[in-house]
């Protein structure tokens, strides 16, 4: 197989030569400013209001809910900070879990320097929130929830439903940073109670660098980017009118296939989660087995480490990421695969394997052959196999 | 990342294994950090290193630097093999990433554990050589295996 074999749709993916092309002409011919009194210029207002439209009909909300941002990053900030700032009069104590995005994790940390409380709520070993400490983890000062829709690593998928509906009994605001699953699992901010939402263009086959969030009506953040009256004044700037464009083409194409994609996605994601571990042993399955996104397979491969594995099948032809210290620059693993319960040797073993749409059964039968090949190779290098095997043989 | 030689190192890498009654064997590093090396030493009545082996638990420059040390020290008496430094390692491998020099570090370290262990089997001293201090078990969580 002499193509490159794309397995790391989570970290980004491939923008559409539909949307490639739906964006074209905001930057040329359609280039004028939105906020512009000409006729040529305002006409990209309208433009911005229909993606806007689309967008918050995806899931089930008004398009005037949905802000426009530079992307995941942005929207988890905006919101963790926002809402820190403008309900200090009721709280200063925010409840999220371990195995948040860097996003959400060094906002919150930040947060806390400023003087504000946060309580990590730990997950099981396949990585779902624990209910019953989150409930007692509330407080009456507590302002706000935030839980990420589905882990970027794991995959695991949280009980949303459920929080959203602690956090309204509660009458305490309720964030959910969906980068990793929105257009990939169904959303309805209505029926699961959320509050805040944050998505990304990039993951959905859509442009780099614009994103959102959706913000129920009635919450009352303020603008976090301060200057001119853009997305009803809550995020100054000149619109990125292709990357709206585009995020709405992404959108729409994501939308209108939904169900068939993900269908497939979900046959291959078992088909390589099976075949990896009937035909190699000592693997362990990262994250739930059910509650996964689509696209989402984590293995850790005893007695190997990560970035030797991602060399190896670089040199296949085939690009995934692991949870490895190494590949972090950190000597630390994945805060995700030690939130889990992974001992850190198993943990640097991580592999992620993210598929996308144009992925086929035969990519992922090549994948597993060249899988064991290399894991193979790896051991036989390793002093861990080595020590292991000989305790074997001992017994 | 990686330099061409770092590269060829990891995919081809050189004297991968064990060697059996081994004149002296080190282990260095730990599961926790993620790099974990052993050198199998095969020396001489005349103290010439005969043949040198390893296996290595981590990342493309800790099995590279592990692969060029054995190069480095094959062949040589057990003096020389003591001035093989991460310095001459990285040398030769014409260079790794700076958060990949501490791999360097642990192959030094391997080769002078090895050395170690070497000359407490054989009641010898070796000038200059230090007791290793790593121990591969330190903070290493018990049992689990999947
Ligand atoms: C769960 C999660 N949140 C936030 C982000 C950040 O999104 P962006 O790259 O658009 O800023 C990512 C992307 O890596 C993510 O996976």
């Amino acid at each position: 197989m002499s193509q490159l074999i794309y397995l790391d749709y989570a970290a980004t993916t491939p923008t559409k030569p539909e949307v490639v092309d739906a964006m074209l002409p905001y930057f040329t011919e359609n280039f004028g400013n939105p906020s512009a009194v000409y006729g040529f210029a305002s006409k990209n207002k309208g433009v911005i209001t229909q993606v806007r439209e689309n967008i918050g009909k995806t899931l089930g909300t008004k398009g005037e809910n949905i802000y426009f941002t530079a992307g995941g990053s942005e929207s988890d900030n905006w919101a963790l900070k926002a809402t820190a700032e403008a309900y200090k009069a009721k709280g200063n104590h925010i409840i999220t879990t371990k195995i948040e995005h860097h996003a959400i994790l060094h906002t919150c940390e930040y947060l806390e320097q400023q003087g504000y409380e946060i309580s990590y709520i730990d997950v099981d070993e396949n990585g779902i929130i624990k209910l019953d400490e989150l409930k007692k983890a509330i407080r009456p000062t507590t302002i706000l929830i935030s839980v990420m829709f589905a882990n970027n690593e794991i995959g695991t998928i949280q009980p949303i439903k459920e929080i959203g509906e602690i956090a309204k009994e509660h009458g305490i605001l309720f964030h959910t940073d969906a980068v990793q699953a929105y257009a990939h699992v169904p959303i309805d901010v209505e029926e699961y109670h959320i509050d805040m939402l944050s998505a990304s263009g990039h993951k959905l086959n859509g442009p780099k660098g614009i994103g959102f969030l959706y913000i129920r009506k009635g919450v009352k953040i303020r603008s976090f980017i301060h200057g001119g009256a853009q997305e009803r004044k809550r995020r100054a700037g000149t619109e990125n009118v292709p990357g709206i464009v585009g995020l709405g083409k992404a959108v729409e194409l994501a939308f209108a296939n939904f169900e068939e994609r993900t269908e497939k996605e979900t046959r291959l994601r078992d088909k390589l989660i099976d075949r990896i571990l009937k035909e190699i042993p000592y693997v362990r399955l990262n994250g739930d087995r059910k509650r996964r996104l689509p696209n989402n397979v984590n293995c850790s491969f005893q007695f190997v480490e990560g970035e030797s594995l991602l060399i190896m099948l670089d040199m296949k032809g085939i690009c995934a990421s692991s949870g490895s210290a190494c590949t972090s620059g950190s000597l630390d693993p994945s805060h995700v695969l030690l939130a889990i319960g992974l001992p850190h040797e198993i943990a640097h073993g991580s592999l992620r394997m993210t598929l996308g749409d144009e992925t086929t059964e035969e990519q992922i039968d090549y994948v597993v052959d060249q899988l064991k090949e290399i894991v193979n190779k790896l051991r036989a290098m390793s002093p861990l196999y080595e020590d292991f095997i000989k305790k074997q043989e001992n017994k | 990342m990686y330099s061409e030689k770092v590269m060829d190192h990891f995919n081809n890498p050189r004297n991968v294994g064990e060697i059996e009654n081994a004149s002296g064997v080190g282990t260095v590093g730990n599961a926790k950090c993620g790099d974990i090396m052993r050198i199998y030493l095969d020396i001489d009545q005349s103290g010439i290193i005969k043949d040198c082996k390893f296996k290595t638990f981590g990342c493309g420059a800790a099995v590279a630097t592990s692969s060029m040390a054995t190069e480095l020290v094959k062949g040589k008496t057990v003096q020389q093999a003591l001035e093989v430094t991460n310095k001459a390692v990285m040398e030769a491998l014409d260079g790794l990433p700076p958060v990949k020099v501490h791999c360097s570090l642990l192959a030094e370290e391997a080769i002078h554990a090895a050395l170690w262990d070497y000359a407490e089997k054989n009641g010898i001293v070796i000038e200059g050589l230090k007791k290793p201090k790593k121990d591969i078990h330190e903070g290493e969580e018990d049992g689990e295996e999947y």
